[in-house]
């Protein structure tokens, strides 16, 4: 059976709800706008129902503890192909098996979504590291990211708890939303124009200019010739990584 | 003529670079709703320099003004160099603005001496103690500790710091008297000691009492420079084993001596001796995180670790009589100890075996780099190879299979 679902982390769980409520077995799940109707298959159309999404990821959490929760969602924000079937095939397997299967390394899913979860993590940290942010003129701190994949929903406790008197932005010019903080609360926005690649110098602090120039000094500065090791330094902070990096441009 | 801030730090920052931690983790601060910054115990590297080291902290010195005459240190005072001093309060802005734009986990404060050490200390004090206070910032804060500094300022240092090291610089008390005729082994053991005392009282006092005021979470470091003087790597080892053991420091770090003059009273050398320090980092480690004990590490025989192979895999040849180890039977502490195999694999293939007996093809999944694993494990399925093999032989092919310069090799775990 093909089910097609609305590309959304509910609409997957909802899926795979759907799979075990009528008893077909999935062989591909698909988002609807990706979807393209073939002469040999009657797809399966599913609503995304949040009770039902809240029922998959309870009976998950049931079988392999709380961990699990989030170690799905991280999988779903990779964005990578086929990420639909591994979280179906991972929630079939827990579902069968009569142990907790969460570390079972035997079983290829579990391995495979683990090591999605750690490319997650990697990512999220990276993004800890290399958000630089720029003051604006009315004090808002700004910083335009690309992640590889789709992390911005998992940002904000880290950035919360570091800034939580400060007004933020973070946005991602790739998927085109941001996450924008004031007074302990976060919100999701896009904004209208796509040329926010390089905030108009015009928006800017007075200072804010004089500060990286600072830090590209600093930067500069802490250099030692007699230790250069170039190979390890473009291990670190990937090449794709410098447009957002002052001390790199 | 007035020097710019952004002259003094390019003088400032370029003289503390020498000094090889920069590390942000091992300390847990939270901030207040109103605050600025946390450490959440972690560390993160902001950056990294073109050498691939991490930046993670503001490194700098308050001042490059020193009294000493330290022979291994730009700062000394027979040295001919620009001197510069920054004021409390530019040190202050430096930190606070670029801890807002996210390019720093905190400051790393470090001081030529000025007049003497209590009044070189009082000034790095009270940089910490602004930014706490008038600032609320909660980022990581690591001061050093000057040699020769009374107690009164190292405790007061305490209470605003995260992590506080006293750098022992020279391995023996023989040869740092011979290169800085001003130092000794008992004024930097003096404040060592004394925040050893303070750290484990003040831990004691949290377990009781939740609000018990913090003193130096993340504990205190200091650095070894190595090669700028002849003790081999057992004595380093056994003189960082005994700082862990006795003084409960966090860290010891290790500096391969960069040549910064033709001092006469140093070795005359070209480059710094890296393959060296990136050994005793990875014996180091071994003992840190790998239950490794010194001894196994170095002894009598073996003055200096192997620079051919790491430490894990010379150990293991010189240990043919505890291989093979078997992947389902074996403790987890003999696992850590089969070269290839590092922490992450060996707690997965603990939680993995109970599920079932764990083939080779399980290992390289897990992440155990087999090709280096193969000679010293038995899987479920794989016959083992190593009882025909000598050591000797074994490294030789090993050795053989190295693809990369060795002097390049620098772990990616720092
Ligand atoms: S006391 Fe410190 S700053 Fe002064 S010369 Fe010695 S090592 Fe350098």
């Amino acid at each position: 059976m093909i089910y097609v679902y609305d590309g959304s982390y509910e609409g997957v769980l909802s899926t795979i709800f759907s799979t075990f409520q009528r008893g077909k077995e999935a062989h591909d799940m698909v988002v609807e706008s990706q979807y393209q109707p073939g002469l040999f298959h009657e797809p399966t159309f599913v609503t995304t129902d949040a009770a039902h999404a809240r029922r998959v990821l309870k009976g998950m959490e049931k079988r392999c503890g709380q961990e699990v929760v989030r170690l799905m969602y991280e999988a779903f924000l990779s964005e990578q192909a086929g990420i639909e079937m591994l979280l179906y095939q991972f929630v079939r397997l827990a579902v069968e098996s009569p142990e907790n299967v969460l570390h079972n390394f035997r079983e290829p899913c579990v391995l495979k979504l683990h090591q999605i979860g750690r490319q997650i993590h990697r990512e999220v940290h990276r993004m800890h590291a290399f958000v630089r942010f720029q003051q604006t003129n009315d004090g808002l701190f700004v910083a335009m990211i690309a992640p590889d994949y789709n992390v911005l929903p998992l940002l904000p406790p880290h950035f919360v708890a570091r800034y939580p008197a400060f007004c933020w932005l973070i946005y991602d010019t790739r998927r085109h939303y941001g996450i924008y903080h004031q007074q302990q609360q976060v919100d999701y926005i896009t904004l209208q124009t796509h040329q926010h690649h390089q905030l108009a110098q015009a928006l800017l602090t007075a200072s804010e200019k004089d500060y990286q120039q600072l830090w590209k000094t600093y930067f500069k500065s802490v250099d030692i010739p007699e230790r250069r090791n170039l190979k390890l330094h473009l291990q670190h902070v990937p090449k794709r990584y410098w447009k957002y990096l002052i001390e790199k441009s | 003529m007035k020097q710019s801030t952004e002259q003094k730090l390019s003088m400032l920052a370029d003289a503390a670079k020498y000094d090889v931690s920069c590390s942000s983790s091992g300390s847990k601060r939270t901030n207040t709703k109103d605050g600025l910054g946390n450490a959440t115990g972690m560390g993160i590297c902001h950056t990294y320099t073109q050498d691939g080291r991490c930046v993670s902290l503001l490194k700098i010195l308050l001042t490059n003004h020193c009294i000493f005459d330290c022979a291994y240190c730009v700062s000394r005072r027979s040295n001919d160099v620009q001197r510069a001093a920054f004021t409390v309060q530019e040190v202050v802005d430096l930190t606070i603005n670029f801890y807002s734009r996210n390019y720093i986990e905190g400051l790393f404060l470090s001081s030529g001496i000025f007049k003497n050490a209590d009044y070189t200390m009082e000034r790095l004090v009270r940089i910490a103690k602004k930014l706490r206070q008038e600032h609320k910032f909660n980022g990581y804060i690591h001061l050093k500790a000057i040699p020769g500094t009374s107690d009164e300022l190292i405790h007061e240092a305490g209470l605003y710091a995260d992590r506080l090291s006293v750098n022992l610089e020279i391995p023996s008390e023989e040869s740092l008297k011979k290169v800085a005729p001003e130092k000794d082994y008992a004024s930097a053991y003096q404040p060592m000691n004394y925040l050893a005392r303070s750290i484990e009282g003040y831990r004691q006092e949290k377990k009781l009492i939740r609000h018990a005021p913090t003193f130096a979470p993340g504990g205190q470091s200091t650095q070894l420079v190595i090669g700028a003087t002849p003790e081999n790597d057992r004595h380093v080892l056994l003189l960082a084993n005994s700082l862990y053991q006795q003084q409960q420091l966090k860290r010891v770090y290790y500096s391969g001596y960069v040549p910064v003059s033709e001092d006469t009273r140093l070795p005359v050398i070209t480059t710094p001796p890296l393959l060296r320090e990136n050994r005793l980092y990875q014996a180091d480690w071994l003992m840190r995180v790998y239950g490794f004990s010194v001894h196994e590490l170095v002894d009598d025989q073996h003055l200096y670790l192997d620079e051919e192979v790491d430490p894990k895999l010379a150990f293991a040849l010189r240990h043919p009589e505890l291989f093979p180890v078997d992947i389902n039977r074996a403790d987890y502490e003999m696992i850590l100890r089969v070269p290839g195999i590092g922490v992450k694999s060996a707690k997965k293939i603990v939680q993995a075996r109970q599920f079932g007996k764990l083939r080779q093809e399980h290992l390289t999944k897990i992440g155990v780099v087999w090709k280096r694993t193969q000679y010293f494990v038995v899987t479920a399925d794989q016959q083992y190879h190593w009882l025909e093999m000598k050591p000797e032989a074994l490294r030789q092919r090993i050795l053989g299979e190295k693809t990369t310069p060795k002097n390049t090799t620098q772990l990616s775990l720092f």
